[in-house]
């Protein structure tokens, strides 16, 4: 049965391949032509052939389970791609490099002169009064001066077609190895798409990653010894942390396998004994890498390891203390630190936001509840948050009374509507909101990923995106059009 | 390659070779009790002191019976020596191995695991037995032919055949003393004719019938048995075999000496063993000494190798104390059991 566009409705909607007249956006032009021909039973077809693939590859997350375990889940992805042509997205690629930049400058100024604050750009109070921020990060300098080195930014698209940043992840963002496997699912089931347009690709990721690591050595001499530094296999992201070892051909190492020795460096335990390394991945949280440091009871990562990063013989990616900019309160302050570290105008646009720590602003967000989404300035995952359209009276009269006990944990902003993608819904193509992280490496030289990856929320008017909430995902399509 | 990742792979190919041998062992188990008149048969109480899991089994309260046996043997959970329990461990493993083994190896194992959980009931009733524990027999070697088929003979691949070596040796001198288990006098009144058969049906649950006749060309007696299933080194199941394996792979590591020093003391063991004159008594406790030096092997690996445990010293635990023979039991890697 062949595809009928014309019942398929996003109005109101911003779609991302499908435009207001019903046709298709010129970048995503073959694909709906292909999908037309399909059908929906072949598109059916090629939708339980993905999955199939995702199973024997063996692409899963892990979901906690009630009972102290937890489960491997298969990867959902939606076959139907999100497209962006490659105009549009060479100047997101451009912002996210500016914003990740400014970003860098501010975390590194944060723990040496402070001038933001001294010349009255950013207020001393959030610093104070930061989580993240870790005293013992102060005067310490990291290699060429990079605090954060993989970032993943979240970008959203309202309904008017803009594209807004709508959080920084740069403590231990996850989900590029979904990215790389998205695609090569979509390779296998949609091939004849591949022949005929210019898509660009996505896998050198891996290569880009183990290049920036190896930068970072504190020594020249030979091969340096890279690890990458996982929670176990109980964590969400452990698919990823064993992908990307594999990938960059690197010890997958638990806290329990290293030790600081007397001499300050780290070492790893193998079977020929004691070997040094140089560079660690780490996709631990600071408040787990160090029980000397920091949280002393933390059985995941190493005592000692502030130390021997203090004292420059390992180097950690991301640095401790990169969080400080990982702060809802502080990514409302970005566009003023690109201008003040850069001297540039902001590429990317941030969603308008209301410092509720600032008490006109407290007051807006306050008469205004039933508009706004309000969200803890340290939560991810979609947690803590209010939907102020869809609470109740009660939710929002209980969340006013934390508001006003905790002002500087929350921010508000408009709610956005999030752009949609046709997906494939029970046999039928339906439009789901989605959403887009790309990643960025920060090193000798700057690199975003082609796209990223594309979360969708799989169910009908849904707006929450997360793997663990019912989302799915989708591959993206950088596509140029020019060609 | 990691210390953690070294030892994981080693009790992958522990837990693997453990689960196809309970499956040998039931199986031998259930054929010795067909063929031997009533007033003979060992039942099947002598399986869970052979495999040193009688505490367990007595604690579980469950009837002395076959099939209350049984499960407790191939089915359950709470056994750690089980089938199913050694099936799930190794998968536990294996998920941490994710970035060392072939991915078919994690596929197939998911597989077995599943089809496990799956076809094990059908092994508690006589009928469906055989075949239910010949096809679990069956995917083991399966997975075992992946592993030789597709892995690189890296580190990896020397620690997954440490473990799966030691774990043979271990659980075949096991199976032999399943056939020692009934403490009768080789003249008892009557027993004559079921002597070879039952030697017989040691060497087809070891898969061995057909090598011991291409080796031995001679009927089948006890002490020809004893010698193919402990001393023979070209058949792979047979102790001696696995120990020069063990050996071999050892070699290919640095720092082994130790070890090797130690497997020295288990094969010369082997090696000196009287086999002809041994009575039924003097057999089990030549098993039972053979186990600890087992022990000590992998003792000697664990403490080069592996890292180190909280809470356990790094002095061996095995003493060769003379006296009434201990029932040892299935080793893990377990903190504690």
């Amino acid at each position: 049965m062949s595809i009928n566009w014309t019942n398929y409705c996003a109005s109101g909607l911003h779609d991302e391949l499908i435009g207001p007249g019903g046709g298709a956006r010129v970048a995503g032009r073959a694909l709906i032509r292909h999908l037309s021909e399909l059908g929906s039973e072949e598109l059916g077809v090629r939708q339980q052939a993905a999955e199939l693939a995702i199973k024997v590859m063996g692409v899963t997350f892990t979901v906690y389970h009630e009972q102290g375990g937890s489960i491997d889940r298969a990867w959902p992805l939606d076959i139907i791609p999100r497209i962006i042509s490659s105009r549009e997205w060479n100047r997101i690629a451009a912002g996210l490099k500016q914003r990740v930049g400014a970003l860098n400058h501010f975390i590194d100024d944060v723990y040496h002169a402070q001038r933001i604050v001294k010349d009255g750009v950013f207020p001393h109070y959030i610093i104070a009064s930061s989580k993240n921020f870790r005293r013992n990060c102060v005067g310490i300098n990291p290699p060429q001066g990079c605090w954060a080195h993989i970032c993943g930014t979240d970008l959203v698209r309202d309904k008017d077609g803009t594209v807004y940043v709508l959080e920084d992840n740069l403590r231990v963002p996850s989900g590029v190895s979904y990215m790389i496997e998205n695609r090569q699912v979509v390779k296998r089931v949609l091939p004849e798409l591949f022949e005929n347009t210019a898509i660009l690709p996505v896998d050198d990721y891996p290569s880009q990653l183990h290049e920036m690591l190896v930068a970072l050595s504190p020594r020249r001499e030979r091969l340096p010894e890279v690890v990458v530094l996982t929670p176990g296999i109980y964590n969400s992201a452990y698919f990823e942390h064993s992908y990307l070892a594999r990938q960059m051909g690197c010890e997958l190492v638990e806290g329990r396998d290293l030790a600081v020795h007397d001499d300050d460096c780290v070492y790893m335990q193998t079977i020929h004994g004691w070997t040094r390394i140089d560079v660690i991945y780490r996709r631990i949280d600071d408040d787990f890498l160090d029980p000397e440091s920091f949280r002393a009871e933390s059985t995941l990562g190493v005592p000692g390891l502030m130390r021997a990063w203090a004292k420059g013989n390992v180097a950690l990616a991301n640095a401790p203390g990169a969080g400080v900019a990982d702060d809802k309160l502080v990514y409302t302050y970005v566009p003023d630190m690109i201008r003040y570290y850069l001297d540039e105008d902001p590429i990317l646009p941030n969603v308008p936001s209301w410092r509720c720590a600032e008490p006109e602003q407290l007051e807006h967000v306050l008469h205004h509840l039933d508009s706004l989404v309000v969200k803890p300035v340290d939560g991810s995952g979609g947690y803590g948050m209010l939907m102020g359209p869809t609470a109740s009276q009660r939710e929002r009269n209980q969340f006013a009374t934390q508001l006003k006990a905790a002002p500087r944990n929350f921010i508000a902003q408009p709610v956005i509507t999030l752009s949609t993608v046709p997906t494939f819904v029970d046999e039928r193509i339906e439009p789901r909101h989605v959403d887009l992280r790309p990643f960025i490496l920060s090193g000798p030289k700057t690199y975003v990923t082609t796209g990223g990856l594309t979360r969708v929320a799989l169910r009908e008017g849904s707006l929450v995106v997360n793997s663990s909430q019912g989302g799915g995902s989708k591959d993206t399509w950088i596509v140029d059009i020019e060609a | 390659m990691l210390s953690r990742v070294a030892e994981n792979v080693y009790w992958l190919a522990r837990y693997l070779e453990r689960a196809e041998n309970m499956a040998r062992l039931v199986n031998v188990n259930a054929n010795l009790l067909l063929d031997l008149p009533p007033e003979y048969r060992p039942g099947w109480l002598a399986l869970v002191d052979i495999t040193g899991s009688r505490e367990l089994f007595d604690a579980r309260e469950k009837r002395a019976e076959e099939r209350d046996i049984v499960h407790f043997l191939i089915a359950d959970l709470d056994n750690p020596g089980s089938i199913l329990s050694s099936v799930s461990s190794a998968r536990d493993n294996a998920r941490t191995l994710r970035d060392v083994l072939p991915n078919e190896v994690w596929e197939h194992m998911n597989e077995l695991f599943m089809e496990t959980k799956e076809k094990l009931p059908a092994a508690l009733s006589k009928r469906t037995r055989f075949h239910s524990l010949q096809r679990i027999i069956r995917g083991m070697q399966t997975l075992t032919g992946e592993l030789e088929g597709t892995m690189s003979r890296n580190d990896a691949f020397t620690f997954l055949m440490l473990g799966r070596n030691l774990e043979r040796a271990d659980m075949t001198s096991r199976i032999i003393d399943v056939r020692s288990a009934q403490l009768l006098p080789k003249d008892a009144p009557g027993f004559q004719p079921f002597e070879t058969i039952q030697w017989l049906n040691l060497l087809k649950s070891l898969s061995g019938y057909q090598m011991y006749r291409l080796s031995q060309r001679t009927r089948v007696s006890r002490s020809a048995v004893l010698d193919f299933v402990l001393r023979d080194t070209q058949f792979p199941r047979a102790c001696l075999y696995c120990l020069k394996e063990v050996e071999y792979f050892l070699r290919a590591l640095p720092r082994s000496a130790g070890v090797l020093g130690s497997l020295e003391g288990a094969r010369s063991f082997i090696d000196n063993a009287a086999l002809a004159t041994l009575d039924q008594a003097g057999l089990h406790e030549l098993i039972d000494r053979l186990q600890l030096h087992i022990i000590v092997v992998h003792e000697g690996i664990a403490q080069t190798y592996f890292p180190p445990r909280a809470g356990v010293s790094g002095q061996s635990q095995v003493q060769f104390s003379s006296g009434e023979p201990r029932k040892i039991p299935l080793s893990s890697d377990a903190p504690s059991i």
